[in-house]
């Protein structure tokens, strides 16, 4: 254990149940049924849909006149892993990525299934002046048999990266942060959240990481007037790091843009006010990559306006993605603020 | 795919040897083999470049006629057409989308050179190995061509080494001059191969736009047959440039299911191993898990793979997460629709001479009616009594 005793030991006990769910796109099983249980203490109704994303409705606890509006609030479950496409005849494991992970990453690492089974990701020898593709990639589950390997492991399952989340001081470290501590956040919200004006509507987005494929039908089941989406974003404060503004424990970063959303900026200057007049710490978030949930959410049906709170990560899609506990409790606070407040506009 | 137990394994997953034939060598082919390669050969040979599918649209919908209880067009061209569950269309049913698209890889032509010859562009993914020397025809009126390239005396060594940039294509009707061409031919024209289709053996065919033509022709097959369930075939347009007519296709339909049904990789030549040669040509159908626009519904696949086992119907995994086809569209539609792809391998897809197993594609249309018979209807209401959960 690093420095002093540890603060946000709830919180950090709730990210790391999440964290270590095996939860890879598509495979979001294990990551539904644990939010589900909390759920039910939280929500009017919660259900889910044919692509497995998890629903859950507060009706208004006081009427906000002009300012209530239907609220979608979204954190995706699933994470980045693989998926099993042919078991040779020794047993080893061909794969296809699901989700942005890079060949070099993934040699050496440790993987695990939904259902369990754990592995190792090994290599092809080395092709001289090549970059490493995914195709040179194999995992070794410890058989020696196709036989055996289909006794475990099919064709369609899917792993993610396996690390146990470690606690570094006031910071957490692991796998699937993205976007275990969105959920978190969102749970945390609701658990504060005594009254609202709004009709809120928490969704737990099934594959983000694919290409925000859960969010579109999610929003268009739900149709909301209002759009906000609780994801990780890159911390550029390690050395050398490409030139963004975001950095770990500076507070919650209310995101401007990133490839796939304009945040609204009605919106945007709402959570940037709110934020200022409650004294919570927060950073803007200009992104010239990536996506959220908001990039699917804020073009369904007519458009929704829509605005992202991200949580600073560093090392993202690694098995080390590590999160400051006071931005993410920022997070947690402006969330709960902007859902009690009207919204303007 | 869940973790099912004793789940019957892929033919290709066994040692190689030789498959089950559903028309072994020397007896006489089913009527369904038969009609089949008949609906290959109407189909394939007919231009349908991506936006300009009308001809097979037509000839689809002439075929089609008879099995279906209506039938309509819509803006982009998609045909969709309905074949209502017992019960008819006022209680249609679950309803189960089942997708191939009509067009095919081509050319457009951009611009004209001095010469005489047409610039042109892609459309789709075209392999450009296979272009030059190639014979095509431009526009409605059907001009014959030929696609061109500098010749070989006046390439660089290092041109000569690798396939041409599509730059450096051209097509050749045989015009005099710029004059001459501009008469003949407009800049937005489409230019499609000129191929035979063949056949090769005893069960094997030889055609230009086998993909996705195969699938048109095993949707054609399918619904000659009514179901427990309603189904919309929907022959797509525009699938090879992003999936544009399956999503609004889709959005008409309004299915509880949808299933594509395509034309994929069958790289089992000389030197590839198996885990990259995608799927092999005579080992059946091929399910896919995952491709770059979707990950196949657990539960639809694992149907799949039960009508597979009980009634012996061989398939193949595809053994890629590369590619793309119409369920990447088809299952974020409206609130979401769980989707599985079955293809047909394909030899030399993309090019004028793709091959197919006759045998696969019987296999497939074996393996969908399956499942329309005996699984859609209990998965559908499964997911209705658990509240649809697709996972």
């Amino acid at each position: 254990m690093q420095g002093e005793a540890p603060a946000r030991d709830s919180l950090a006990e709730a990210i790391r149940r999440l964290a270590e769910l095996v939860g890879p796109s598509g495979r979001e099983e294990a990551v539904r049924e644990a939010i589900r249980e909390q759920l039910s203490e939280l929500a009017d109704r919660v259900w889910s849909d044919p692509l497995g994303n998890l629903f859950a409705r507060r009706e208004a606890s006081r009427q906000g006149g002009a300012g209530g509006r239907r609220v979608m609030v979204t954190a995706h479950m699933d994470e980045v892993g693989i998926m099993v496409t042919h078991i040779d005849e020794k047993g080893f494991l061909r794969f296809a990525p699901v989700g942005g992970l890079s060949p070099s990453l993934l040699v050496g690492q440790h993987v695990r299934f939904v259902g369990g089974v754990t592995g190792v990701v090994g290599r092809e020898p080395e092709e001289e002046g090549k970059d490493l593709r995914h195709g040179q990639l194999f995992v070794d589950i410890g058989v020696n048999s196709a036989e055996e390997a289909n006794r475990l492991v099919q064709v369609g399952d899917a792993a993610c990266l396996w690390r146990p989340v470690q606690r570094l001081g006031q910071r957490l470290s692991g796998k699937a942060m993205d976007d275990r501590v969105g959920c978190v956040v969102v749970l945390e919200a609701l658990r504060r959240l005594a009254e609202s004006p709004h009709e809120v509507v928490a969704v737990f987005t099934v594959q983000e990481e694919v290409g925000t494929r859960g969010a579109r039908p999610a929003a268009f089941q739900v149709a909301p007037e209002l759009a906000l989406a609780v994801d990780v974003t890159p911390a550029a404060d390690t050395p050398k790091a490409r030139p963004l503004p975001v950095a770990l424990g500076k507070g919650v970063a209310i995101k401007v843009k990133d490839n796939s959303v304009i945040s609204h900026p009605g919106v945007r200057r709402w959570m940037v006010e709110v934020a200022e007049r409650h004294g919570i710490p927060h950073q803007l978030e200009v992104l010239d990559f990536g996506g959220t949930d908001a990039g699917a959410i804020h073009t369904t049906r007519e458009g929704v306006p829509s605005g992202v709170l991200s949580i600073p990560t560093r090392y993202l899609h690694t098995p080390a993605e590590t999160v400051d506990l006071e931005d993410v409790e920022a997070a947690v606070k402006l969330l709960v603020r902007l859902l009690q407040e009207p919204a303007p506009f | 795919m869940t973790q099912a137990q004793a789940a019957p394994q892929p033919q290709a997953q066994r040692p190689l040897q030789p498959q089950p034939q559903p028309s072994p060598p020397g007896q006489a082919p089913s009527e369904r083999f038969s009609r089949l390669r008949e609906c290959l050969e109407l189909l394939c040979p007919l231009p349908g470049v991506s936006g300009f599918e009308g001809p097979v649209r037509e000839r689809v919908a002439q075929l089609i006629r008879p099995f279906v209880d209506r039938w309509e067009t819509d803006p982009l061209g998609n045909l969709l057409a309905w074949r209502y569950g017992p019960d008819g269309p006022q209680q249609p049913g679950p309803v189960v989308m089942l997708a191939a698209h009509m067009d095919e890889v081509g050319l457009v032509v951009s611009g004209f050179e001095g010469d005489g010859t047409l610039r042109v562009r892609p459309v789709g993914g075209l392999d450009p190995r296979v272009l030059v020397g190639k014979a095509v025809r431009v526009g409605a009126s059907r001009l014959a061509g030929v696609i061109g390239v500098r010749p070989i005396h006046l390439q660089k060594p290092e041109e000569r080494r690798r396939a041409p940039e599509p730059e450096a294509l051209v097509v050749d009707i045989g015009a005099a001059g710029r004059e001459q061409a501009e008469q003949a031919v407009q800049v937005g024209d489409p230019v499609v191969f000129e191929a035979p289709f063949l056949v090769l053996g005893e069960r094997r065919v030889l055609a230009k736009a086998l993909d996705d033509r195969v699938g048109c022709c095993v949707l054609v097959e399918l619904l000659r047959e009514r179901y427990p369930v309603t189904v919309v075939a929907a022959f797509t347009v525009q699938e090879e440039l992003g999936l544009r007519g399956a999503q609004v296709a889709a959005f008409r339909a309004d299915p509880h299911l949808g299933l594509v049904l395509e034309g994929t990789v069958g790289a089992d030549v000389a030197g590839v191993e198996p885990h990259h040669e995608v799927t092999r040509l005579g080992a059946g159908p091929a399910l896919s898990v995952l491709d770059q626009a979707s990950i196949a519904s657990p539960p639809l696949v694992a149907a799949l793979v039960r009508v597979a086992g009980r009634r012996g119907i061989p398939f193949q995994w595809r053994r890629t997460g590369a590619g793309g086809n119409d369920a990447g569209a088809i299952h974020v539609s409206r609130a979401g629709v769980p989707t599985a792809s079955v293809s047909v391998p394909c030899r030399y897809i993309h090019g004028p001479a793709a091959v197919c197993d006759l045998a696969d594609v019987e296999a497939a249309v074996e393996l969908v009616q399956g499942f329309l018979q005996e699984e859609a209807a209990p998965l559908l209401q499964r997911w209705r009594r658990h509240g649809s959960e697709g996972g």
